[in-house]
């Protein structure tokens, strides 16, 4: 534990990643795996007074749904902290996005190739309303690649200079792989562009 | 986590404050330079609660989470308590989420975890 008072602390400084997609994607999943303080998370919120608002597919096992806060912590250096932002799963909340979004290196959006239209009104707010570069990430649930990546880019709509990639949100060095490819898309959008341009967001 | 659930409405505690004088991300980090306990007994509890748990560096999202509130309440406690310099707000290291030489260090960082 480090003190507060401590020359360290001081210089201590801290990103962000968003992770987004739809509901039902994994973002929980992909922040817990790499998080290295116990996810913190406001489900507990959710479970008792959203049941009658987000109904869930028969055939989903989950329960509970995230509001608000979802996030996790990773130590890149002593004086460098890494924070992972799950987004809200529900069009509703909108207004936390953009407060989520700002000032973030970059984001990463989840998509289940089972229910891939979970994931469109996400990639159409980093594609239309956010500045901040963005990935999307095929979460292989059981491990294997259902569709051709060039399928799912064609279901998306992607344009050709979003990555798309894949990953096993259990797997912590899976997410990690991922996240690289998000720094490594913001380091390119940031080369192209006039650092300013970026940088006012 | 505690799950704190309010009595009344949040924003009283802020005297129905909303805005803050700086701007505060939810990942902007938030420490107690030197902790001083009477002033902590003189705070009302929500507020010292939230002194004490930025005794360790959090971010202003963290300190939300495990004092129960809400992010908005949360930002303006901290605001308050930094204008007095009760709490320090750590300032970036880097010019913008895009500073090359941030994305570097992250890069390197996460591909040691893959």
């Amino acid at each position: 534990m480090d003190s507060a008072s401590s020359p360290d602390s001081v210089k201590l400084t801290s990103a962000k990643i968003v992770i987004a997609g739809g509901f039902g994607v994994g973002k929980t999943t992909c922040v817990q795996s790499i998080s290295e303080i116990p996810p913190i998370n406001t489900e507990a919120w959710m479970t008792a007074a959203s049941e009658p608002v987000d109904r869930l597919d028969p055939g989903i096992d989950k329960t509970t749904t995230t509001v608000a806060m979802d996030f996790g912590r990773l130590t890149i250096a002593p004086d460098l902290v890494l924070y992972l932002f799950g987004t809200p799963g529900q069009p509703r909340f909108w207004p936390v996005w953009d407060d989520l979004c700002r000032g973030a290196v970059g984001a990463l959006v989840l998509a289940d190739t089972r229910h891939l239209e979970a994931s469109f009104p996400a990639v159409n707010y980093f594609e239309q309303d956010s500045d901040v570069p963005f990935v999307v990430c095929v979460n292989l649930f059981d491990g294997v690649l259902t569709h051709d990546l060039d399928d799912v880019r064609e279901a998306l709509a992607l344009s050709p200079d979003v990555p798309l990639t894949t990953c096993d949100a259990r797997d912590p060095s899976s997410v990690a792989q991922a996240l690289v490819t998000v720094v490594e898309h913001t380091m390119k959008r940031a080369a192209g562009s006039t650092a300013g341009a970026l940088a006012t967001r | 986590m505690p799950t704190t659930y309010w009595k009344v409405r949040p924003y009283v505690l802020t005297g129905g404050r909303t805005r803050t004088r700086q701007h505060l991300l939810v990942h902007t980090l938030v420490s107690v330079p030197y902790y001083d306990a009477v002033f902590a007994s003189s705070l009302l509890p929500e507020v010292r609660s939230l002194y004490e748990h930025a005794r360790e560096t959090r971010s202003v999202a963290e300190l939300s989470a495990v004092c129960g509130m809400s992010l908005g309440v949360t930002r303006v406690v901290v605001d308050d308590l930094a204008a007095s310099d009760r709490l320090y707000v750590h300032a970036d290291q880097y010019s913008s989420p895009f500073d090359f030489r941030l994305l570097e260090r992250l890069r390197d960082g996460l591909r040691q975890l893959a």
